[in-house]
Formats: structure tokens, sequence, C-alpha cells
């Protein structure tokens, strides 16, 4: 058995980063999929502050992770009012139909 | 916990903020009243913050976390001024396009709010929240016009893009706080050691993050999109006011943290700055919507100012902040032109309804046209002193290259600045405009145009005001 450290934790949170970036440009069919991807970014950010925090014995990290969770609800929450405004004018969320404005 | 009178704007702002909201519930068709309340708590936040924290050095409140020192205080009022004149002159514009509801003010303050607080953040928390605060804000002001599906999907693409930005910076944060042990700006600066080869990695998406809100090439993708579809009046607040916050911010973070890993950071501001002048010089040739092009002529503008930044000396980090504010100055008077663009109800934003407007509004094209020079850098306006001041910060730490391909890309932007002015005063003259426009905005375009032609009277003003800035 090899001990978990600091390094396995960063690793974990490195692959669901990565996880959710790939997720945001290579989805190309429905925008809620990029609110998950946004909100496994943010959890990949708390998995490594939480593990920093408790590796360097600093209570800081757990704090600025509760902060970002409150923040992720409310941009959870915003994100999906504007994509109800935007299926009601639009009447998809396609996300290759997204292209009214370009040039 | 003497000192808390340093943070009197924030405060008055905040509470002020809450205020409004029970207000607008409680009393129906406030939405004038709110409005004309907003434009007052502007004016004494303003005047708390000119009286409490101009005079000071530099403080820090709330264990180091926050830091008042004369930047922040310039910045502020920077943005306090900018924040009012643009809501003053959107007025019409609101009415007009029937969004005039008393959310708008309330959120206009509320991402001010959260500007003052990057503005001053001394500490990654407090950063990240003033960051969101603002960002949450913008998101609903860009989709404000709800039923228009311009508006929604700009609304959208900001949102999406935003946060991830938000996301790439916060996983900076994290590796800068694993690294260094602390959220605290002094601390990560005592701490941090150029070895790590990780930290460079959180450097990095730090500095991705703030080129994403600030729209610096490669980053800019959704800036061209959600200014033409937001509403006009909120493209103005996008095109001027985060713009110093993100500046700010800028400055803070590379003069602050990671002044000892300049020679890290030091290269992406480079390219960063010479791809933003490069693309926004280009890009912008082709456009027709007049908000659009605006998007890639303050992309190019961003450029300069960060090669102002990339310099790594005060001299560079006064002529950005100049350059910053000359860009709002301007920036003011052209849509204050654009907003007076109104026939039957029916804002026009095509550069060919530009077409032959000096024949019906001779004062209106005068004005768009000593704008336009200016914007392109022709003597003796604001503009060219604005890039004189980066060249030469430039140039005095032998960075030839970036002067170069910075006067070449004013070259080209000269061209399409000087299009727009051939259609204003030689092309076909189309139906005359409205002109019965508010005081406040024939105000400010007047105001703003006068600024700007008469800045090379009194260029040592401004000088003044930024020669106390001392960062490093």
């Amino acid at each position: 058995m090899t001990e978990i450290g600091l390094g396995h934790y960063l690793t974990l949170g490195a692959v669901i980063f990565s996880i959710g970036t790939i997720g945001i440009f290579l989805n190309r069919k429905n925008i809620i999929v990029i609110l998950m991807s946004i909100e496994l970014i943010l959890l990949a950010v708390n998995i490594n502050l939480v593990s920093f925090s408790i590796f360097l014995g600093d209570i800081a990290g757990q704090v600025f992770t509760l902060f970002i969770l409150t923040v992720a609800a409310a941009e959870a929450a915003i994100g999906l009012a504007i994509i109800v405004v935007y299926y009601r004018n639009s009447g998809t969320i396609r996300v290759e139909e997204i292209d009214k404005l370009k040039g | 916990m003497n000192n808390l009178n340093l943070v009197l704007p924030e405060i008055f702002i905040s509470i002020s903020i809450m205020f409004l909201l029970v207000l607008g519930v409680f009393k129906k068709d406030s939405s004038k009243l709110i409005f004309n309340i907003s434009l007052i708590v502007l004016f004494i936040t303003l005047i708390i913050t000119f009286n409490e924290t101009f005079a000071i050095n530099r403080k820090t409140l709330f264990n180091d976390s926050v830091v008042i020192d004369y930047m922040s205080s310039l910045m502020k009022i920077i943005t306090l001024i900018a924040t009012f004149l643009v809501l003053v002159i959107s007025s019409s514009y609101l009415k007009t396009t029937k969004i005039f509801k008393i959310e708008y003010p309330i959120l206009i303050l509320s991402s001010v709010l959260g500007m003052l607080i990057m503005i001053s953040s001394n500490d990654l928390i407090v950063f990240y929240m003033g960051l969101e605060l603002q960002s949450l804000a913008l998101y609903v002001l860009a989709t404000f016009n709800r039923d228009k599906l311009k508006s929604s999907e700009a609304g959208l693409k900001y949102f999406v893009l935003s946060a991830l930005s938000s996301g790439l910076l916060l996983y900076g944060c994290s590796l800068v706080y694993g690294f260094s042990g602390s959220t605290n700006f002094d601390i990560i600066s005592n701490q941090l050691n150029s070895n790590e080869y990780v930290l460079t990695f959180g450097i990095v998406f730090i500095l991705v993050g703030l080129a994403f809100k600030i729209s610096a090439v490669p980053f800019h993708m959704w800036a061209p999109d959600v200014y033409e579809g937001s509403p006009t009046s909120v493209t103005l607040f996008f095109t001027m006011v985060p713009k110093i916050a993100a500046l700010t911010v800028f400055i803070r973070f590379l003069y602050v943290p990671f002044l000892n890993l300049i020679d890290q950071w030091q290269m992406i501001i480079i390219f960063l700055s010479l791809a933003s002048m490069i693309f926004g010089a280009i890009a912008a040739i082709g456009q027709t919507n007049i908000k659009r092009l605006i998007a890639y002529s303050s992309i190019g503008h961003v450029g300069y100012t960060l090669a102002g930044l990339a310099t790594g000396t005060n001299e560079g980090i006064q002529s950005s902040i100049i350059y910053i504010t000359i860009y709002i100055v301007m920036n003011l008077a052209l849509f204050s032109g654009l907003l007076m663009l109104r026939r039957n109800n029916q804002y026009h934003e095509d550069i060919e309804d530009l077409s032959g407007l000096s024949k019906n509004h001779p004062l209106l094209s005068i004005s768009l046209l000593i704008v336009l020079f200016s914007l392109a850098g022709i003597p003796p306006l604001a503009g060219f002193f604005a890039k004189f001041y980066i060249f030469k910060a430039v140039l005095e730490e032998s960075m030839y290259f970036l002067a170069i391909v910075g006067l070449l890309s004013t070259v080209i932007s000269a061209f399409y600045y000087l299009r727009i002015i051939k259609i204003i005063y030689f092309d076909n003259q189309k139906d005359q405009y409205d002109n019965d426009h508010s005081l406040w905005l024939k105000f400010t375009i007047t105001l703003s145009t006068i600024l700007v032609l008469i800045y090379f009277i009194f260029p040592s003003q401004l000088i003044d005001l930024v020669s106390r800035i001392n960062i490093i």
C-alpha cells in the first residue's frame, strides 16, 4: 500500500480540471453540459485548495473553499436564468445553433 | 478596527444597494426615483472616497487583506466618475428601448461595488469575491434586454466564457496559495522564489484569467459578440469601467506578489500586448457595426495599455494608467455620439448610418471627427499623448520590437478610424436624426470632446496625478 500524499490529490484536481476544460470546448450539443463543466472546474479548484490547506496546516484554504462554493451556487443560478431567457427567445439551447452574433 | 472610515465608500454603496432594492420592491413605478437616487449615491460615494482616502499613502485593514493606497483611491475615483457619466447619459436610451427598470441602476451599483473591492484587494479571497460580484452583475446587465435574441445570446456567451476564465483564475490562485502558503499578496511576494516550476503554471493561469477579463488577444473572442449584442448603454459600461478595475488588479498582481518572478511573466505580457495591438488593428477593418468595431478597437487599446505594464518600471505603470484614463474620455465621447443617432425611437448602430452626417449635424460630426482622430493617435489630440507616454516608457527599457510593432499597428488602425471620418464627411447624406437629446448627453459629449482637444495645453495636470503612484 502506498501512502496517499499531496501529489495524489493534486493529480486528481488536475484531472478533474482538465475534464471540465475539455468538456467546455469539445461539447457541441447542449449548453447545460457547459454549466456542468464549469462546476467541475470549480470542484477541482476546491479539491486543490482543501488538500493544500491540510498539508500546509493553514486554515485559509478551507475558508476560500467555502467562499467558492457559495459563489458557484450563485453563478449556477444566474447561468440557468440566462439559459431560460435565451431558450424563450430562440427555442433552442443547442450550442452549434448559438450563432446569431458573428462577423 | 479604528480605520473603518477607509472602507466607508464600500460600506455606503452596499447599504444603498440594499435600501434601493427594498424601495424598488415596495414602491410602485419607482424606476425613475431609483435611477436618480443611484446617481446621488454614486456622487456621494465619490465625495467620500475623495475625502477619506485620497490623502493616504498606504494603509491596510482586516488583517492586511484590504489595502488603501494612492493608486486604489485614484482608480476608485476614476471608476466612480466614469460610472456616473455612463449612467447619466444612458437614461434616454433606456427609456426608448423600454428597459428603464429598477434593476438596471442597482445592478450597475453592485458591479461598481465589486470593482471597488477588486481595486483595493490585497488578498486572493477578497480579490475573488470582488471579481465575482462584478461579473455576476455584468452577466445580468448584458442580458438586460431580455426579449431580444441578440441581448440574451450576448449574455449567454459572456456568462460561459467569463465563468470559464474565473475557473482558470481560481486554479491559478489555488496553485499560488499551495506553493506560497498564504493568500495575502505581501506574504506571497516574500515567499515566492523562481525555482518552483509549478508556480509558473499558477502565474500563467492567473494571467490567462485576467487577460480574459480585459479582453486581450488570444482571450478576446467574447468581446465583439458581447459588445454587439448587449444594449448600447451596457456596451458603453463594458468598454470602460470593468477595464479600469481589471487593469488595477493586473498591476497589483504583477507588481506585488509576482514582482520577483518578472522574468517569467514579462514575456507573457509582451506577447499579449503584441497580439492585441496587431489583432485589434487588423480585425476591425472589415466591420460594419460600430459597436463591433469599437470592440476590436478596444482590444487594440488594451494592447497598448499592456505594453506599459510589460516594462516593469514605475513609468510604465503610470503611462498605462494615463492611457486608460484618456481612452475612457475618448470612448465616452464616441458613445455619446452613438447614443445621439436616434430616429423615430429607433437607435442606429451601423457605420452606414453615419453616412453624410456632417450635412445634417455639423456639431456632432465635428466632435466625432476630433474623437476619431484622437483614437487614431494624431497630434496634438489626447490620444497621441497617451500613446507617446507608452512608447516613451517602452523605449526607455530598450524594448524596440514592442515599440515598432505598436507604431505599425497605430498606422494600420488609423485606416478604419479615417474611413469612418470619410463616411461622415464625404458620403451621401441620409435622413436627419432626432435633435431632442438630454442635457446630460450634450454636456458629456461637449466636455469629453473639449478635454480631448485641449489636453495638450495642460498635460501636466494628469501627469502630476499619476506621478505619485509608486508600486515598486
